[in-house]
């Protein structure tokens, strides 16, 4: 299995760190003090995290540890109930999920949410929703420019296929695609929408060995093809110690540990809470 | 080459309702210029045409938007007396001409409706929103209950409730009269502009399905949070759909009401709404082709099974609930795919037989 090279990780201010590569840019996600609460149960609490611009960075926990909350807060799913959210240096307060994948964040799911009874091509179209520019009226009277952007559309999703090698399958409808393919499916379908950072929940979750290595390498090609910053949840360490930079490790809603995937590795709270505690 | 192979892959569905429909109005054309129809199902081709027009409608909500509406007949009855209304106001306007602005106003103001009603029922989802629509249909209805219209030299008078309060000049005329509906309505409604509108309502419709906002309505359908987190919201592309909808709805009441002399509110209760979803359900939720079909067949089927006059309705559940059974029979249905894609290869066979000679 190929490992990255050992990245050196660099303070910013604030509680966050981030590849020195992305030192001086801006960071695309800053989060401060995040929290949330269902009824009385604190599900996060004290979530800090900074990601640079072109960093891949790992979320990773024990089952029931928030990291799936944690995505649904950055994407405006659930409202925080604490804390701030900055996307690209903009506060991200009350505005709704449509906004924020506006703003430039996208996702994918960990239970796979395609649009089952369209096409592939169709599916990575609809994540071409906001940069095709014509109007629905121009759609009804098929004027020129539904054609040329319909164009334009088509080839774009055939050239995003074609990073998962999926471009011969355009025409098959999503709900009759592998589970593998479908998980494929979805991230190039967050990338359609042209997102400065993808959030990928699981994606290796049901892939064998060798297509999780070859994901892992798409993972990668996509960060230095689009200059954009990748979040994931895993539980395939393999694949988690092999393409992060850096890595967040949550159990019961808190951060216990960030750093580097050796860092992390030699952690004694990340195996406590993965392994359990020494009786006696 | 891409927008010539996508256009005719796409449009295929397409073209063969376009046909579908224009078979249709030729068949029946030449029926009755050559005499050879019944005066009751020659009286019954712009009622068909109409709900046609109201399923290919209601399966734009059901189907592609999946929203499952109970009030569909309410847009078409204010569509129906917005018409009677302003066909009666243009005085001595041409036919075509008061035809023309009637179905026009009569889809603007059922579409208002529609955006308005959307309002509050789009917030809802499942059964809730079926329960609201069909509480908005009957809410409809009762308005038009109340609702007296006249006419006189000063222009329209609007009274509600109470037909004494239109105070109109004595030479003034009724033309909405409560419970007792629209009366001496001129019948200016004709089956080629009906088939026409039905067109039009088609090229809409499936147009709008095969463009960037069919496929936003389509995402939402399919999956809801998915499509928000791609950027689409759905209040708006659902609103669109549900307006768009009910306009249509509108333009087919529209033609329905100037077809008749008379007009009353009742004709468009919940059993007008539930008869076009019956429509939809049996055409193939989604399939544009299926409604046409289930519409024209099911209008003309209580007229023909007039022979068997007490047992007519007994004999039409039975009907409906074969034609439930034979659709939803995977084994059938196989046995109906292999027939027909046989029947394909054997029509393409001797077509390129054909183009080699």
């Amino acid at each position: 299995m190929s490992k990255s090279p050992e990245v050196k990780l660099v303070n910013v201010p604030s509680p966050n760190f981030v590849p020195e590569k992305d030192l001086g840019k801006p960071l695309v996600l800053e989060a401060a003090h995040l929290g949330i609460d269902f009824g009385g149960l604190v599900a996060v609490d004290e979530f800090n995290i900074g990601i640079g611009a072109t960093e891949i960075c790992g979320l990773i926990g024990p089952n029931g540890a928030g990291k799936t909350t944690i995505f649904n807060l950055l994407t405006k799913v659930y409202e925080p109930t604490r804390g701030t959210i900055m996307l690209g240096g903009k506060d991200t307060h009350n505005l709704t999920p449509v906004q924020v994948n506006q703003m430039g964040i996208a996702r994918t799911f960990q239970n796979i949410r395609l649009f089952d009874k369209l096409t592939v091509e169709e599916n990575v179209k609809i994540g071409l929703h906001n940069h095709m520019g014509y109007h629905t009226l121009a759609g009804v009277f098929r004027l020129p420019n539904y054609w040329s952007e319909e164009k334009k559309a088509h080839e774009r999703a055939l050239e995003l296929l074609d990073i998962f090698g999926m471009a011969d399958l355009a025409n098959v409808t999503a709900d009759s695609l592998p589970y593998g393919a479908q998980r494929r499916l979805e991230i190039v379908r967050a990338l359609a929408t042209g997102p400065k950072l993808l959030l990928l929940d699981e994606p290796a979750a049901g892939m064998n060995p060798s297509e999780t290595e070859e994901l892992m390498n798409n993972i990668r090609k996509i960060r230095d093809e689009f200059q954009i910053a990748v979040l994931l949840i895993e539980h395939d360490m393999n694949l988690v110690m092999g393409i992060c930079e850096s890595i967040v490790v949550l159990n019961f809603g808190r951060i216990i540990a960030k750093g580097t995937p050796s860092q992390i590795q030699g952690n004694p709270q990340v195996i406590e809470a993965y392994l359990g505690t020494h009786r006696g | 080459m891409f927008s010539l192979k996508k256009a005719s892959g796409l449009s295929k569905k397409a073209f063969l309702n376009y046909a579908i429909v224009i078979v249709f109005y030729l068949v029946f054309q030449i029926l009755v210029s050559t005499g050879n129809i019944t005066s009751a199902l020659k009286g019954q081709l712009i009622p068909i045409t109409c709900y046609m027009i109201m399923a290919v409608s209601l399966n734009l909500v059901v189907g592609i938007s999946g929203e499952l509406s109970l009030g569909h007949a309410g847009f078409m009855s204010v569509g129906a007396f917005a018409a009677v209304i302003i066909s009666s106001a243009m005085g001595n306007a041409s036919n075509p001409a008061k035809l023309f602005v009637s179905i026009l106003i009569g889809a603007i103001i059922a579409g208002i409706a529609g955006f308005l009603i959307g309002i509050p029922v789009l917030r809802l989802n499942g059964d809730y929103l079926a329960i609201v629509t069909l509480a908005f249909g009957e809410i409809i209805k009762n308005i038009l209950n109340c609702l007296y219209v006249g006419i006189d030299e000063k222009g329209l008078h609007f009274a509600f409730n109470n037909p004494d309060a239109l105070g109109m000049d004595p030479l003034g005329k009724v033309i909405i009269n409560g419970p007792m509906g629209a009366v001496g309505i001129s019948k200016i409604a004709t089956f080629s502009a009906a088939v026409i509108l039905l067109l039009i309502v088609l090229v809409i419709i499936q147009n709008l399905v095969n463009s960037r906002t069919g496929r936003a309505i389509m995402a939402i359908r399919d999956n809801r949070i998915a499509a928000e987190s791609m950027g689409i919201s759905p209040m708006k592309y659902k609103m669109l759909a549900f307006t768009i909808s009910a306009a249509m709805a509108g333009s087919a009441g529209a033609v329905y009401a100037l077809n008749y002399s008379t007009l009353v509110p009742k004709k468009f209760d919940f059993n007008t709404s539930i008869l076009v979803l019956v429509f939809v359900v049996l055409g193939g939720i989604g399939n544009m082709t299926g409604s046409l079909i289930a519409a024209g067949i099911l209008v003309v089927l209580p007229e023909l099974l007039r022979k068997f006059s007490d047992y007519r309705m007994l004999v039409y559940a039975i009907v409906l609930i074969l034609v439930m059974l034979v659709s939803n029979n995977e084994k059938l249905k196989g046995r109906i795919d292999i027939f027909t894609k046989k029947l394909r290869m054997k029509v393409r066979m001797t077509f390129s037989k054909g183009g080699k000679k």
